[in-house]
């Protein structure tokens, strides 16, 4: 089924800048807006949430530690309903509804990073790629307190009190496995050698993006890949894991290759599996309601 | 018989019925005193009521949108609209200290105050709800249901749930 993609809720061109919100209703404050590329943003960070979620929910019933099964199942639920709360405020702005958006959207639509849509692997490679997400996430909401968009810096605040948690387990889960046997370091150092340049996609700018930075909705990618790096690079040398940078006197150089594209819809396999996987129970019986 | 004229219910009335109203995961607490239940309007037979979730995944909402649902047609208004605002804030601050000592009777940590930061706040040894001990650990950081986190208590040897600062 082909669902109407990001859409624009007025008729005529889009006046440089943006467009006028007096016709869908929303605050005058907010009148002059790029709107697309912001619906664009927010989609991409909620299939980021809705997928890496996905992911998450693959362990409930298969983690290796009853705690962690339960860890993994909260975590699962508390990205859903971020990623819920992303598309609902998309949809605010003229996307589709939120079940559209997940349940209906060919996988070809989706513009989470390639990153998120890695299939689980060993536990090792689970706790290192949410670790590296969490502190991404921590980054990105709260560069949102300063967004000209009054909506998303409420909902960021939000998420980022719930966040609080997710990075709390996931800091100390790579701190703890990085230093506790030989095994288990070898395994750390393997999935961050793995996970690092996936992670590097991220960063990847959404379509349009400079007009939001212009616009003071968003901070530049460039910006949060940094303070990323300055947040994940104490962690992991405390765990005593390498990572490919070389520190050039304080400025660090990263010597791998970001694995982008998911932002672009160039996606790999693994998504549209998932992807699948997500959709089969909805696309079973389409409109039922439950 | 023009038995909706004489249906009118004040705003108090609703507040005062919606407290009834329990929290199908905590059920001693109303969505009252959760503070889920934000907002109330009345217009003559029509209502409309904001819920804000706990978290903001909380999967508990629908379940409380059909119950506030229920509960105001059996008072007899004739348009119910509920809606859910999941990018509100949410805080543990607001909790009131009745609030407070419900959870404790039902065998639940209550949250602290908040601290400068969380994470001061999470510092804070959490007394256990049965036995009033502050020997009591987090066992990890999450519990059955994504606002509780779980705790054992060394002293009495009892495994229980804190709700979680937020």
């Amino acid at each position: 089924m082909l669902v109407p993609l990001p859409r624009i809720p007025h008729t005529g061109g889009i006046p440089e800048g943006g467009i006028s919100y007096f016709d869908i209703g929303i605050s005058s404050l907010f009148r002059i807006m790029p709107n697309e590329p912001l619906i664009s943003y927010l989609a991409a960070l909620a299939d980021d949430e809705l997928v890496i979620g996905h992911r998450d929910s693959e362990w409930t019933g298969y983690a290796p530690i009853l705690e962690e099964d339960i860890a993994f199942s909260n975590i699962a639920q508390d990205e859903l309903g971020h990623s819920l709360a992303l598309y609902t405020l998309a949809q605010s702005l003229g996307a589709g509804e939120p079940d559209i958006m997940a349940f209906e959207r060919p996988w070809q639509e989706f513009t989470c990073c390639r990153f998120v849509s890695y299939p689980k692997g060993d536990f090792a490679y689970t706790v290192m790629r949410q670790y590296l997400y969490d502190e991404a996430e921590q980054v990105r909401m709260k560069s949102h307190a300063s967004s000209s968009f009054g909506p998303l810096r409420d909902l960021s605040e939000k998420i980022l009190a719930e966040e609080a948690y997710h990075l709390m387990h996931s800091r100390g889960l790579v701190q703890r496995l990085g230093n506790a046997t030989e095994d288990s370091h070898r395994r750390m150092q393997e999935a961050v050698d793995q996970a690092f340049p996936q992670a590097l996609g991220m960063f990847e700018e959404t379509e349009g993006s400079a007009k939001l930075v212009e616009s003071r909705i968003i901070r530049p990618e460039a910006e949060l890949q940094e303070q990323w790096l300055a947040a994940v690079v104490p962690t992991l040398e405390q765990a005593r894991l390498r990572l490919p940078l070389q520190r050039q006197g304080s400025a660090l150089h990263i010597k791998c290759r970001a694995d982008i594209g998911g932002r672009t819809k160039n996606h790999n396999e693994h998504l549209r599996q998932l992807v699948a996987d997500l959709q089969h129970v909805y696309q079973s019986a389409p409109g039922a309601s439950w | 018989m023009a038995l909706t004229s004489t249906l009118s219910h004040t705003v108090e009335e609703v507040w005062k019925a919606l407290d009834e109203v329990q929290d199908p995961e905590i059920p001693v607490l109303s969505l009252v005193d959760l503070k889920v239940v934000r907002e109330i309007q009345v217009e003559g037979t029509s209502v409309t009521v904001r819920l804000v979730p706990t978290f903001a995944g909380c999967p508990a909402m629908e379940t409380m949108r059909r119950d506030v649902e229920r509960r105001l047609a059996a008072m007899g208004f004739t348009e119910v609209s509920v809606h859910i605002e999941r990018s509100a804030s949410w805080s543990t601050e607001q909790m009131m200290d009745s609030t407070k000592e419900k959870l404790r009777s039902f065998g639940i940590a209550p949250p602290p105050s908040k601290l400068e930061s969380l994470h001061a706040t999470l510092s804070v040894p959490v007394p256990c709800p049965f036995c009033e001990s502050l020997d009591t650990r987090p066992d990890g950081e999450f519990g059955s249901t994504l606002c509780k986190q779980y705790f054992f208590c060394n002293a009495c040897r009892q495994s229980f749930e804190r709700f979680k600062p937020l």
